[in-house]
């Protein structure tokens, strides 16, 4: 077997010296009965050749982002990653390697992910950031469990236009963890009252921008009153890319910022693995979830960075911890991390310019299929727009056309009278041919 | 090195450290500035062209001044990254005898399949009608998953063994409400060698956690276990192959034991790479266990994750796994089918039948109305059938990236070489502990361990040498140290796993650098511990500074006021 290097000679010789006969000898505290006498009932080994066609045979029945004219957002975004992100994160010595607990072998990692807590905290506007999370809707769920710490209550507001299944991951711990969950009404227009929902039993107020229908929410109100109520605004992301371009939450008086980072560096990869982005103020450092990596100096005076203010953590704190959570997204982080950089703030700006650019075009071309309504004032690469018949029916007519034009709002929220709404993203990948083939998808499914 | 006349070209007499260099370079290992001292504000290595005008739709929302993001051009970015890869010990740069942590290799191959774009390039919310294949993966992934372990079920979506622990003890705690008990059973037992993220997940979702005191011996007794077990007890989390590496001989017993008080049994799957294909976790009474694909299916650790955590579910708990899952076309049991199909239905695969076909059972359920024979996605617990979900625990479906790099690792290897590689495993970690014994201390006595070995520091004792010295003494040999003062149950844990990637010849290598620093230490020459590493990159660190006052991002330095004359 190509992966294993004993030969039968070898486990001879090896048993000999470990002084059993045979290697049933070293399972013997299986119960016997419990011991299977043969390999289990699944196929034999196979080669690389085998396993690649097998697999690719799999991945043919599906339809690739990048082989069609692409439009599909709502929490995942189709971007254009470097050549050399890839290569640089299958980098044996970080693709290999663990988490950093022995910084004297690990300074790559401890490195860049300093690098990467500055450069979320620069992104999101805010003093500190931890060395990330599983993904946006898991750090989503972690935001509002420190909140619930910093502010000793137990009651979360999630705002309509929060990406549902954030909240229902949300609603799903609390539910557990016997916390309460106030969830407002799916908003498709940014128009709810989030202040009136705000009192002195609230813990925080979770509020997406852009939001779920793609519109862009000023949070300065909602800010100044949680504060005014001793309550905390948590405030969410799903397009790291818009920060390069929209005001951060962190100038908006947000306490935590919270967001999925796939759009920098991640490939969309049917959900994941993807990387959750978390920052907050300096005072509220010590209920922050997560790992932290710090600078410091060896024994020679040299700077090097460690793995800090582990003692919120589960390996030491155990039922005391601040989170159960083990690992970050180390590798995630690093695509990040390395893409941010080729970009450098220029190209942060101008590439979240582009993404706006090409979803202003996209909204009037749209706009303009007879029957079809843009729901938005602002957005930044994505928005919705009502159609006249149910959404779910027109997306699978544009498949069938050849192009893959949006996420069905009732796809996210199957029972909240819907249907007709379309949430639709355009980012630096589309050309014109690709807008106006969906544009002409559209009129054709509709006719 | 000789010239040609067969002599020394320089006299050797001096040693490196005599000869720093203006750079604080040492040849190939290289000094690397942080990002942002050698970054620019308008440098990029992304060629964009700018947006022709047009009317933004951002209302009064624009960004304004700068965010501090420099940029690098392409070959300043390689280098960049390319030395600080070169800081980090890797599984490809030498043996990584990591205990509980499972370092062995990543095959090549499963980053490649990654990368299909039928795979890497496919959008969780597309419709399912064009993405048949990823669901069909995470389907038969599943499939391998509940026949490796003879559980009915798999909950496919946890991001990592911490989050599977949550889902698995969020799924007893949804039985236990189902059936009246939520006010009362609250507590959960957790023996004091379990990982840390035990406890830490029991109360997170609203458990009291009581432990479980150790033994002598390594085991969790029946009895000790009875005499903690009431109508209180809502579950027992247990690590089995335990954290000490030994198998828990009294697990059926400690199962049934806790079935007949109606509590349920979570097994912690960390080890589940010592016993996959010898036996299976469903036999063995297993009401919940997570998998963690990074350790038993070779998924990259990538420097601490991504992780995938999915896990296996009884009878008694099925019905609560959370969304989404994916309903196979032809189940016999349409509508009550939940991710993966059960081994037994699977019985009649012949060895060798190639696992891609249309997923076809010998009694295919007529298709549900609208359905066709196609694999359906349930993503709403209203769609679900019989099931009651407890939830969602993640937005999308989990970490297809890492399914498919795990059912590339279990097709490669196949039932045989999965057996083989938990018994080379096992035979490897028990080759270092026959090698070791004479001279470290095994706290529970000289007994046949699974697939790693734990020694203690009392052969320590009076030397001057800590667990900890030792440890970086192991780095100048060229070592990736082992897992250290883990588990808390004995002093000065030394946990080593070498895993199956090992050959021979490393492990008598291994045996042999361990078996001289072990002699060093007990001749007195401490050291060589005490200050070690001496070859690293970097000396030990200052972890006390680094917590008092945490520096955790860059900040500009402070102008440097002009010297007054």
């Amino acid at each position: 077997m190509r992966y294993l290097p004993l030969s039968d000679e070898d486990r001879g010789e090896m048993l000999a010296r470990v002084g059993v006969a045979n290697i049933d000898d070293l399972f013997a505290d299986v119960p016997k009965d419990k011991l299977l006498k043969a390999p289990p009932d699944l196929p034999r080994r196979k080669g690389e050749l085998e396993v690649e066609r097998i697999l690719a045979r799999m991945a043919a029945r599906n339809v690739a982002a990048s082989s069609v004219p692409f439009f599909v957002g709502a929490g995942a975004y189709k971007h254009h990653i470097p050549a050399s992100v890839d290569h640089l994160i299958q980098r044996s010595e970080f693709l290999t390697s663990y988490t950093p607990y022995q910084p004297e072998i690990s300074q790559g990692t401890l490195q860049y992910l300093f690098e990467f807590q500055t450069q979320v905290a620069n992104l999101a506007a805010m003093e500190v950031a931890n060395a990330s999370m599983y993904d946006g809707s898991t750090g989503t769920a972690e935001a509002v469990l420190m909140a619930h710490r910093v502010t000793k209550r137990r009651k979360a507001v999630l705002s309509g236009g929060l990406h549902p299944q954030y909240a229902e991951v949300v609603r799903t711990l609390s539910r557990m963890a016997g916390d309460e969950v106030v969830s407002l009404p799916p908003d498709v227009t940014a128009a709810e009252d989030l202040l009136a929902a705000i009192d002195d039993t609230v813990s925080c107020v979770v509020v997406q921008t852009p939001d779920v229908f793609g519109n862009l929410r000023d949070l300065r109100a909602v800010a100044e009153k949680a504060h005014r109520h001793g309550a905390l605004l948590v405030a969410v992301f799903t397009e790291a890319v818009s920060l390069g371009l929209v005001t951060p939450p962190g100038d908006m008086g947000a306490d935590i910022v919270v967001g999925e980072g796939q759009s920098i560096g991640v490939p969309l990869s049917f959900g994941g693995p993807y990387v959750g982005l978390f920052a907050t103020r300096q005072k509220y450092l010590r209920q922050m979830p997560g790992r932290l990596c710090g600078e410091t100096v060896d024994a020679e005076g040299r700077r090097g960075f460690v793995l800090t203010l582990s003692t919120r953590e589960q390996h030491i704190r155990r039922d005391k911890a601040t989170s159960n959570i083990c690992t970050n997204s180390g590798l995630c982080c690093l695509a990040f991390t390395i893409h941010m950089t080729l970009l450098g703030e220029a190209g942060l700006k101008r590439l979240a310019r582009i993404n706006h650019a090409n979803a202003v075009k996209l909204a009037g071309m749209l706009g303009e299929v007879r029957g079809v309504e843009v729901l938005n004032d602002t957005f930044f690469n994505e928005f919705t727009i009502r159609l006249p018949r149910p959404a779910a029916e027109v997306v699978e007519a544009l498949a069938r056309r050849g192009v893959l034009g949006g996420v069905p709002a009732s796809r996210l929220l199957p029972s909240a009278g819907l249907d007709d709404l379309l949430v639709v993203a355009s980012t630096e990948v589309n050309t014109d041919e690709d807008r106006t083939a969906f544009a002409a998808a559209l009129k054709g499914a509709l006719a | 090195m000789l010239n040609r006349q067969g002599r020394p070209t320089a006299s050797n007499e001096t040693r490196a450290a005599d000869h720093p260099t203006f750079t604080g370079n040492r040849a190939l290992q290289q000094e690397e500035p942080l990002l942002f001292e050698i970054g620019r504000l308008d440098a990029t290595g992304v060629d964009l062209d700018e947006p022709e005008d047009f009317a933004p739709r951002l209302g009064t929302l624009e960004r304004k001044g700068a965010i501090g993001l420099p940029g690098l051009t392409e070959p300043e970015a390689m280098r960049h990254y390319v030395r600080l890869s070169q800081k980090n010990f890797g599984i490809d740069t030498g043996l990584f005898p990591l205990g509980s942590c499972t370092m062995k290799h990543n095959a090549r191959l499963n980053e490649r399949v990654a990368r299909l774009p039928g795979i890497g390039d496919i959008h969780p919310l597309q419709p399912t009608s064009t993405v048949q294949g990823a669901l069909e993966l995470m389907s038969e992934l599943a499939r391998y998953l509940t026949t490796l372990t003879g559980m009915p079920a798999v909950a496919l979506s946890p991001k990592a063994g911490a989050h599977g622990e949550m889902l698995g003890m969020m799924a007893i705690k949804a039985a236990i409400e189902a059936k009246g008990e939520g006010a009362t059973r609250k507590t959960v037992l957790v023996p004091d060698s379990a990982h840390g993220t035990n406890p830490a997940t029991a109360a997170l979702i609203g458990f009291a956690v009581k432990p479980v005191p150790a033994r002598d011996d390594g085991w969790v007794h029946v009895d000790d276990m009875r005499s903690l077990l009431g109508p209180d007890v809502a579950a027992v989390m247990l690590t089995n192959p335990n954290t000490c590496g030994l198998f828990e001989p009294q697990i059926v017993e400690i199962a049934k034991a806790l079935h007949e008080v109606g509590a349920y049994f979570y097994c912690d799957g960390a080890n589940f790479n010592a016993i996959v294909g010898k036996t299976r976790p469903g036999d063995l009474g297993v009401d919940a266990m997570h998998i963690n694909l990074h350790k038993t299916f070779s998924t990259p650790h990538g420097g601490g994750g991504p992780g995938a955590g999915p896990v296996v579910l009884s009878e008694r708990l099925a019905a609560y796994a959370p969304v989404p899952f994916v309903r196979a076309p032809s189940s016999p049991l349409a509508g009550e089918d939940r991710l993966a199909r059960s081994a037994s239905e699977e019985g009649g695969r012949a060895e060798g039948t190639p696992v891609v076909s249309s997923g076809a059972t010998p009694t295919p359920a007529p298709p549900r109305k609208g359905e066709g024979n196609a694999f359906q996605l349930v993503e709403h617990a209203g769609d679900a059938g019989g099931a009651e979900p407890l939830g969602r625990i993640t937005a999308f479906h989990g970490q297809m990236g890492m399914y498919v790099r795990a059912l590339s690792y279990m097709l490669s290897h196949g039932a045989d070489g999965m057996r083989q590689a938990s018994e080379d495993a096992v035979l490897n970690a028990n080759y270092v502990r026959a090698g070791l014994a004479d001279l470290m201390s095994l706290p529970f006595g000289d007994k046949p361990c699974m697939h790693e070995v734990l020694f203690d520091d009392a052969w320590l004792k009076d030397t001057g040498v800590t667990t900890l010295d030792f440890a970086k003494a192991m780095i100048d040999e060229g070592y990736h140290p082992m897992t250290m003062y883990f588990p808390l149950v004995v002093h000065g844990a030394m946990l080593i796993e070498p895993t199956e990637s090992e050959s021979k010849a490393s492990l008598d290598l291994f045996v042999a650098a361990l078996r001289d620093l072990a002699f060093a230490a007990k001749r007195g020459e401490a050291e060589r511990f005490t200050g070690a590493p001496y070859h690293a990159p970097r000396r030990r660190l200052d972890e006390t500074r680094a917590a008092r006052q945490p520096i955790l991002k860059w900040t500009p330095p402070a102008p440097v006021a002009e010297a007054a004359e």
